[in-house]
């Protein structure tokens, strides 16, 4: 049965990475991460995500702190955080994210207050949401280290 | 190979130059770690040699130490301690090196400005590796115009020591350009050929420093010849000094054209704003009236700059036409200086425009330079603004600010502290180099360094030139008025996806069985421990790969809040869902997928009409309401259709958020604790989606 393990958590993770890349929530920049990560830097994928969530968590808070006022204006501070988690989540393949983005800044840039407040619930949405899916993903990868560390006497 | 690079001399830092472009050495700015650190994995990647800094004051300093450290730089465009642009104009001008530019904001007007302040190439982000393998182009094409002409040839050619010339130059590593750039010139013009060509890595690329003294002595040279004739040959004749080669006089040359045509075009709209203006002459004069030294200091009014700096100007028709002109623009720009006092919201250093100039002094002249950093930051913060803008590039420019102050004039440019290098080419150097010391030991805000770093001979070169730019591009920055609703077509409505993914997590319960559901939640815990201890062991690699990065602080920071963030994360998970939903961000769900069952086929439908619901929403229509997450189909195409009436109304949002909420956290909550698929019909329509759109792209 563990000997299925393996396999199992391969195709759970293919699987998770096919549905990913389909919903078109990553794309191919996600992918040169992953090509990025070798014996030199062999945890790089999930360094980056997590430098990736810490930031973006910031900066959502940011944002959202600079909608609720009642008298925000300053479309140009706004735009300056929108702009880092544009960058930030077009660097790791967030691709819906950033598609997201510039949704809002379309709305920043036509200074419509209400556009950007509903594309940034549209924004922490989806960050939510790849968050959780992107730690399942770490986390099979690890079960997927950790199936491996086991031997049995015979090869599948 | 190897014998080549022992050749290579000098070479000794870094070994791979000889094999050009491996080996070439980046300097990456860019202050989002997670961009700089993808950046800086895909050039190792490309074989180059990286430094990272986030900040681009350290970027700066770094290169002032040793310009022939470095090959190429490669900076992001929105910073908070200096603007990615004027960053590029020091570059170009202090140590002549390839820049290239980063952004996630591919607007016209940025890449226009991008280019128009001399980088050599403007990237989008997120940046690919094969866009990366292509850069030391620009590396061989800046070393052109130094070298020779016979190193075209051969320029590439790896197996080159450049043992002849490299020799030289290498061994005096420090620059000091101007000797070594004479023996070089001297050996190269010798050989004539092949030999001299170092790799364009290799050579240990003096660039030619245009001070004070150079530059005046170049202004002179083309006033002499008339700016329409003066041609580098004869420049260079008449100026007379050694180790200048004809490709500097060439390459300033270009520069300086550039600069005074943009001088002459906002000339022109100053003149206009002066007349509309009318006149502060008290202020003008007043400012006028302080002695040269003083304004060099103190810099603040323009009037002061201009009397000054005007009055002891070199006499030459170009400069008598700036200067009429730039009389008439300073008087507008003194008083729309004050105006735009008021009117900024940088208001707090700029208080009493009119009486800031003794407060100027002091803060100039001391270290605190609380006005410079003040400033910084909120020019930084604002940094879209125009004023704001204009009041950093301001800082940046020169005396011939006179003139970029008239040319800024349009956006009230609040000219504060640049002023020091005004009088780069009136006065002596002496001042410029009393002012210089005071500035550099300036406790170094982005603004503090730069009137150092002006003063600094290097920079002072090409003061024409930045102010050129600076006028330039007050006028565009910042105004992202286009459209992006091309950017609202969004590939897919997040209404799939999280329905899918509920159906996933669906599909992924039944089939670990409760046991690995269970298993499942304890992984976040026993994964834990690795997860941290993955992130334990990120730390070091991050301080290695940041190792460059001057901010210590950075470093820490990042890595601590790594493992906390780590910690975090997996704490949060082990709650179930609601944990992570109920975070201040997880609001968004208000967008809750609407078609849970429907997937299949309304995928189609969703995928269309996501587009046009996802941008009314934007547009502040209230109440377009993601269908229940029961997935009424009716509900759902009645409201899209619905939409289209409201794609452009723009009512306040609401209620929006409650209605969705609930639904998804109970989905969530279905998802988590979940025995039986009591959403056995979307299970089955989504595991059957899942199964066969997943297995064919497996």
């Amino acid at each position: 049965m563990l000997g299925l393990a393996a396999d199992r958590l391969r195709a759970d993770m293919n699987r998770l990475l096919s549905f990913l890349f389909h919903q078109g929530i990553l794309d191919e920049q996600f992918l040169q991460l992953q090509q990025l990560q070798d014996e030199t830097s062999p945890n790089f994928v999930s360094e980056v995500v997590n430098i990736y969530f810490h930031e973006s968590e910031k900066l959502l808070r940011n944002l959202r702190s600079l909608l609720v006022d009642r008298e925000f204006s300053d479309y140009n501070k706004m735009g300056i955080h929108l702009n880092q988690f544009m960058g930030s989540s077009s660097s790791i393949g967030a691709k819906r994210i950033r598609n997201v983005c510039l949704a809002f800044r379309a709305a920043s840039d036509q200074n419509n207050r209400a556009g950007c407040l509903s594309a940034l619930e549209v924004l922490e949405h989806e960050y939510c949401f790849l968050k959780n899916k992107l730690h399942e993903l770490f986390q099979i990868q690890q079960q997927r280290v950790l199936a491996a560390g086991v031997r049995y006497p015979m090869q599948h | 190979m190897t014998m080549e690079e022992k050749l290579g001399g000098s070479n000794g830092e870094d070994g791979g130059r000889d094999r050009f472009p491996i080996g070439m050495r980046v300097l990456a700015v860019d202050d989002d770690p997670i961009c700089l650190k993808v950046l800086e994995n895909l050039l190792r990647k490309c074989q180059y040699h990286v430094t990272t800094t986030n900040q681009a004051i350290t970027a700066l300093k770094m290169l002032r130490e040793n310009r022939n450290r470095y090959d190429l730089v490669i900076s992001d465009v929105n910073m908070p301690d200096m603007d990615g642009f004027k960053l590029l104009e020091l570059v170009g001008l202090e140590m002549d090196l390839p820049v290239i530019m980063l952004s996630a904001h591919s607007d016209t007007k940025l890449v226009m400005k991008g280019i128009t302040h001399g980088a050599c190439d403007y990237l989008l982000k997120p940046v690919r590796i094969e866009e990366l393998k292509n850069i030391w182009q620009h590396v061989v094409r800046k070393k052109k115009p130094d070298s020779k002409d016979q190193i075209n040839a051969s320029n590439q050619d790896k197996s080159r020591g450049g043992t002849g010339e490299t020799g030289p130059t290498s061994s005096s590593s420090d620059q000091k350009v101007s000797k070594k750039r004479k023996d070089q010139s001297e050996d190269e013009d010798e050989e004539g050929d092949d030999n001299g060509h170092e790799d364009p890595s290799t050579q240990k690329k003096s660039r030619v420093v245009w001070s004070v003294e150079l530059h005046r002595k170049f202004v002179s040279a083309v006033n002499q010849l008339g700016l329409e004739k003066a041609v580098p040959k004869k420049i260079l004749d008449l100026m007379n000094v050694d180790g200048l080669t004809r490709e500097n006089v060439a390459s300033h040359l270009q520069k300086y054209r550039l600069y005074l045509k943009r001088l002459s075009s906002v000339a022109t709209q100053q003149a206009n704003m002066v007349a509309a203006l009318g006149s502060k002459d008290p202020s003008y004069l007043r400012m006028g009236s302080l002695d040269g030294f003083g304004d060099f200091r103190t810099l603040t009014g323009p009037g002061r700059i201009s009397s000054a700096s005007l009055s002891s100007y070199q006499p030459g028709g170009l400069f008598g036409r700036l200067n009429s002109s730039a009389a008439l623009s300073l008087r507008g720009i003194s008083s729309g200086v004050i105006q735009s006092g008021h009117s900024q919201t940088l208001n707090n250093p700029i208080n009493g425009f009119g009486k800031i100039q003794p407060a100027v002094v002091p803060a100039n002249q001391n270290q605190n330079g609380t006005l410079f950093q003040g400033i910084p930051t909120s020019i930084n913060q604002l940094s879209q603004n125009k004023p704001t803008n204009h009041f950093g590039e301001f800082n940046r420019c020169n005396d011939p600010n006179a003139f970029g102050v008239a040319t800024n004039f349009q956006d009230a440019r609040v000219m504060v502290g640049g002023s020091s290098n005004t009088l780069p080419v009136s006065s002596g150097n002496p001042l410029l180099l009393q002012s210089n010391t005071q500035q550099t030991q300036h406790s170094g805000g982005a603004f503090g360094n730069q009137p150092s770093s002006l003063g600094v001979t290097s920079l002072n070169q090409e003061p024409f030139d930045m102010n050129v730019r600076g006028s330039s591009n007050f006028l565009d920055h910042g105004r992202c008025s286009e459209n992006w609703q091309s950017a609202v077509q969004l590939s897919s409505f997040p209404s799939n996806a999280l329905s899918a993914s509920e159906t996933f997590s669906h599909e992924q319960l039944p089939s670990n069985n409760l046991q690995e559901s269970i298993s499942w939640t304890s992984s976040h815990l026993s994964g834990s421990p690795l997860d941290l201890s993955s992130s334990m062991a990120n730390p070091a690699n991050l301080e290695d790969s940041r190792g460059n990065i001057s901010q210590v602080g950075l470093n820490n920071n990042v890595i601590q809040n790594i493992d906390y963030t780590t910690k975090q994360q997996w704490g949060d998970s082990r709650h179930d869902y609601n944990g992570n939903m109920n975070n201040s961000f997880s609001r968004g769900d208000s967008l809750v997928p609407a078609s849970g069952p429907m997937m299949d086929q309304s995928n189609v439908i969703s995928d269309k009409m996501n587009d046009v619901s996802l941008f009314s929403q934007f547009s502040g229509d209230s109440t377009y309401v993601v269908p229940h997450l029961d997935g009424e189909k009716s509900a759902f195409d009645t409201k899209s259709r619905s939409n289209d009436d409201f794609l452009f109304e723009t009512k306040p949002q609401n209620g929006f958020n409650q209605n969705s909420f609930e639904p998804l956290e109970n989905i969530m909550m279905s998802m988590i604790k979940s025995d039986q698929n009591n959403e056995t019909p979307l299970m089955d329509g989504e595991f059957g989606f899942d199964a066969y759109s997943l297995g064919s792209c497996i």
